[in-house]
């Protein structure tokens, strides 16, 4: 695999690193393996009947370790969407937390409230998102402001998206509140070229949408999602603008989603398989891995030590994760509002059924 | 109900919304289905499959992800003289195109005097126990039963899906058709054969009894009746009524019920506070006060944004038929 | 005016005779002098409520004389009342909405301005900006669905309901399935007291075009002639099958946003006074004087009759009777209509 800009190959250099220094590169493949390798755990729970849901981003494992590689830990802030898991393992989510989502554990940061996917992490800037496509993007522009108007130097938000999300209004009014402000913000579309079952051709009239940034008056950029250097060289420059008042930009990683939407989709009703297994051959995973190897960036037999130490890890969390309890019945009524609450106020004999 | 063929087929109640939907494609080339993953896909409970073979993406348009607007361009379809059937996929994602359906279908008529109308219906699946979480789980019905210019629908058993779904897709106003998820595949029931509607607002008397009447509908009226048997077999006579339309709703069929069994109780698994259990509760007290041996009783899904995904946060949220028994049991107690 | 050939002197007519470069001229002059009309009755008490699309006379006329009346759909916005006389709509009409009286298309019911005809293939819209374009977005799958051709649906909006997530959506839904569809931008450079710079970062709206896949293209606002080519080029290419586009007119609002605001508390007179200098309706006048389309005898002529017909219109429209109160309660539903069913 070379390093290129989408379509122009960098010739004078087979191996553009982009300043990542070997510790950093073996650190973005861990966080791929990391990711298959929780991706298919997933997949295995819920086919064990152990847990009802698992959702899957196997094809955006480059772009996400890239992008969480330009992610500026306790600084940048993170507004993701339902399908980055790699992102959240790489900006310092732990397997166990992604097993307790999974689980629906009470130890989780939902605890057990939310989908599995729809992580959150306060600490590590990791703001809480719904299912509902493209609602968390005017939420990224704000936490683009309130960094703004702090006047945090210095900081800036990440906020990613699939290439279906694009079509939603709030996309639209998100990216031009965020060039009239001039707003510290990185939008990063993992365009993997479905929609659940609605393809590009369906989605939009014209297939790249790095090119609608020159309507909002924003640099646009795209990435080849498939190769992690590149998506890092991207984020990272993308970023670097932002946080220096640069304002913000549309980036977009081309990459693909080799599995179905999520464990209750079967996308052999929609696509063939002739198609997945044509773009299996550009899956990052094992790309990255003979990259590595043939730079000496790592050996074949550090790459299955890697592995080894990754399934080790991801067989701990899960036990663990599963060992856990599930919230109580009462957590329900839990933090609905700051306070306990009655929707009917009576002062006569103070809270009573809700 | 005007049954048209003796003969009938059981479905569940997705076999149901599909044949129903098919038939409409079939006898009215002015209808059509717009939303997300309606074509190859043929909808995520594979409502649609295979529709678009047949009818082609003309009619069967798998829109971008853009709520808003699938509404709003049915609404223009509407407008213009075709029949559209909107999906929203879950009812949870609904609420981008609140302001077409509140705002837009809602008013067309009478913000045009009549010059204009819109015939359409926004199908959407809703409802809990299905492990779906904060965002594919929620009921939406309370939201919108506030506004004048829509009609709302949702039945419990599948010759109901079909007749109404008929009348909604006949109806010359836009209609709200919410179908709960955890029913799609649970519930099986004849389905008549051959084209029939059920009138928008007529309530059904599921189960005749003396001591209490028990007002629910959707997935709550499976349990209520399994509740009420329950209580039958325990020397009670617990009157079920589904109402099966909220907007408009059956007067009658209520009054009529709590007048003679003088007990009321309502279920339904959106929030109580400000649900359609207040209306109902409203209504007889305005009505029917004095026909009443005990207050009104609610039993409803409780006051919080929604149910969680962990197992024990769903279960605590919905009610189960035990629960309601309890209630029953307690109402004709008082 | 760009409207003249700097080579030939001539006039660029785009293939408009003079009996429609008149007509043109008299839906400019007949839109102002209702505009007026509406601020005059509210400063007279006798109306509670007007909008003023002063400055939009070119852009609105020119549109006009590129519809189809009969045959086009018209998705208008609040501010197109020279769009809805120039397909048809009467002063007469225009009165009623005023006024609110019954004999009005909505029966009273709309703000003024929100004009609608069925027979005039005039959508009915709400105040909700950008509401309508999905609507438009779904008549023109309508008309594509039927194998309508030589139809299409043209959409108007104002630079500020460019920032809605269902202008964004309607785009994208047009681009998609290549739809006869027509968005005209009315790019006036104020939404209420908001200016361009501070809705969008780029104040080229055409450019947009690009990113939806489909053609797009700015003209001179002020110019109706320049108008009615861009915007025939475009509803021809949509009447074809050759999909939507993007056209964006410059133009600026002259007045207040309405008779409720204004403008003096966000924007200095100096600043609209400078703009005033390229109001296209002297402008367009001292074209169709310098090119013989018209004398000046006949411009006061057709002045007095504009006068006299928006006269006639007023009085014959304020004579109407209001609607009943019990209309109130009509048309909620097909039929009568009770939220509960007994």
């Amino acid at each position: 695999m070379v390093t290129v800009k989408h379509g122009e190959a960098k010739a004078e250099s087979p191996f553009e690193r982009r300043g990542l220094s070997d510790e950093q590169l073996v650190a973005m493949f861990r966080t791929m393996v990391m990711q298959r390798t929780l991706e298919n755990r997933g997949f295995q729970l819920n086919r064990q009947g152990k847990i009802p849901f698992a959702s899957a981003s196997e094809g955006h494992e480059a772009v996400q370790a890239g992008a969480a590689m330009a992610f500026a830990r306790g600084k940048d802030v993170l507004v993701p969407y339902y399908r980055d898991l790699g992102l959240a393992l790489g900006i310092g989510l732990t397997p166990y937390e992604v097993l307790l989502s999974l689980f629906a554990r009470a130890a989780d940061h939902s605890a057990g409230r939310q989908f599995p996917h729809h992580y959150a992490s306060r600490s590590l800037g990791f703001h809480t998102i719904s299912s509902v496509i493209a609602a968390q993007l005017p939420h990224a522009v704000g936490a683009a402001f309130a960094l703004m108007h702090g006047r945090e130097d210095g900081r800036a938000v990440l906020t990613t998206f699939g290439d279906g999300a694009t079509s939603e209004g709030e996309w639209h009014e998100s990216l031009n509140f965020a060039a009239v402000h001039a707003l510290p913000i990185v939008f990063l579309c993992e365009n993997n070229e479905w929609a659940i079952s609605t393809p590009l051709a369906k989605q939009m009239g014209q297939p790249d949408v790095y090119k609608r940034a020159a309507g909002y008056g924003m640099p646009g950029a795209v990435v080849d999602g498939m190769d992690p250097i590149a998506c890092y060289g991207g984020v990272a420059d993308a970023l670097a603008r932002a946080r220096s008042g640069g304002g913000p930009t549309l980036l977009e990683a081309k990459c693909y989603r080799f599995l179905s939407h999520t464990t209750d989709d079967d996308d052999r009703t929609y696509r063939s398989r002739e198609e997945v297994e044509a773009r299996r051959k550009e899956d990052p995973v094992p790309c990255f891995e003979r990259l590595l190897i043939e730079h000496g960036v790592l050996t074949a037999e550090g790459a299955e030590a890697l592995k080894r130490s990754v399934l080790e890890e991801a067989n701990d969390a899960t036990d663990r994760a599963e060992a856990m309890a599930y919230p109580l019945a009462a957590d329900l009524y839990a933090r609905v509002y700051a306070q306990r609450y009655d929707p009917w106020l009576d002062e006569r004999d103070g809270m009573n059924d809700g | 109900m005007a049954v048209v063929s003796a003969n009938s087929t059981v479905m569940n109640n997705v076999e149901a919304v599909r044949a129903t939907l098919y038939e409409a494609l079939k006898s009215d080339d002015r209808t059509l289905i717009i939303g997300e993953d309606v074509g190859a896909r043929g909808n995520v409970f594979l409502i649609t499959k295979d529709f678009i073979d047949e009818f082609g993406p003309r009619r069967i348009i798998d829109t971008p992800i853009a709520e808003a607007s699938i509404v709003g361009i049915a609404v223009g379809m509407a407008m213009e003289g075709l029949r559209p059937i909107a999906e929203i996929q879950f009812a949870d994602f609904i609420y981008p195109s609140f302001n077409q359906i509140v705002g837009e279908a809602a008013k067309t008529r009478y913000r045009s005097n009549g010059e204009y109308t819109c015939p359409m219906v926004i199908r959407t699946p809703y409802g809990g126990g299905v492990r779906g979480a904060l965002s594919h789980s929620v009921c939406i019905e309370a939201l919108f039963y506030h506004v004048p210019g829509l009609k709302i629908v949702a039945p419990a058993f599948p010759a109901d899906v079909k007749g109404l779904l008929n009348a909604a897709i006949d109806d010359p106003d836009p209609v709200l058709f919410l179908e709960h998820k955890k029913t799609y595949r649970l519930i099986k029931g004849e389905v008549p054969e051959g084209h029939y509607t059920i009138p928008l607002g007529k309530a059904n008397v599921l189960k005749e009894g003396k001591q209490l009447s028990v007002v629910s509908y959707g997935l709550y009226v499976h349990w209520a009746l399994e509740a009420a048997r329950t209580l039958e077999a325990e020397g009670f006579s617990v009157e079920v009524i589904d109402l099966r339309s909220i907007r408009p709703m059956d007067k009658t069929a209520i009054l009529t019920s709590v007048e003679k069994t003088r007990r009321l109780l309502v279920i339904h698994e959106d929030n109580k506070f400000g649900g359609i259990g207040a209306e109902i509760s409203a209504m007889v007290a305005e009505e029917a006060l004095f026909h009443l041996d005990a207050p009104i009783r609610r039993l409803c899904g409780p006051d919080v944004p929604a149910m969680g995904y962990a197992l024990p946060l769903e279960e605590e949220f919905m009610s189960s038929p035990a629960e309601m028994a309890g209630a029953m049991r307690e109402l004709i107690a008082f | 005016m760009a409207s003249t050939d700097v080579a030939t002197g001539k006039l660029e007519r785009h293939g408009l005779t003079d009996e429609q470069l008149r007509a043109i001229f008299r839906n400019m002059l007949l839109q102002r002098q209702l505009d007026n009309r509406g601020f005059q009755l509210n400063r007279q008490g006798k109306v509670p409520f007007a909008l003023g699309s002063e400055g939009h006379e070119a852009l609105q006329a020119g549109a006009a004389m590129a519809f189809n009346r009969g045959v086009d759909v018209l998705a208008p916005y609040y501010r197109d009342l020279g769009l809805c006389l120039g397909i048809g709509l009467t002063p007469y009409e225009i009165m009623l909405s005023i006024f609110a009286r019954a004999a009005d298309h909505n029966g009273g019911r709309q703000f003024p301005n929100h004009y609608s005809s069925k027979a005039a293939g005039l959508m009915s819209f709400s105040s909700i900006l950008a509401a309508h374009l999905p609507h438009a977005v779904g008549a023109a799958y309508a008309i594509k669905y039927r194998g309508e051709t030589e139809r299409a649906v043209l959409a108007t909006c104002g630079d500020g309901t460019t920032s809605e997530g269902e202008w964004h959506e309607s785009m994208n839904f047009a681009a998609v399935h290549k739809l006869p569809f027509v968005m005209l931008v009315e790019n006036n450079e104020w939404a209420i007291s908001t200016p361009l710079a501070k809705q969008m970062a780029e104040p080229q709206i055409w450019k947009r075009a690009a990113g939806y896949g489909m053609p797009g293209r700015r003209f001179n606002g002020f110019d109706p002639i320049e108008t009615y080519a861009a915007v025939k080029e475009a509803m021809d290419r949509a009447r074809s099958g050759g999909g939507p586009a993007l056209v964006e007119g410059t133009c600026y609002r002259y007045l207040a946003h309405s008779t409720d605001d204004n403008d003096m508390t966000y924007r200095t007179h100096e600043a609209v006074a400078e703009r005033r200098k390229q109001d296209p309706v002297p402008a367009f006048e001292a074209v169709l004087l310098e090119h013989g389309v018209m004398s000046a005898a006949d411009v006061t002529a057709m002045r007095k009759s504009v006068l006299d017909e928006t006269n006639e219109a007023t009085d014959a429209a304020e004579a109407q009777p209001y609607p009943a109160p019990a209309d109130l309660y009509a048309h909620i539903y097909e039929g009568a209509w009770q939220p509960w069913q007994s």
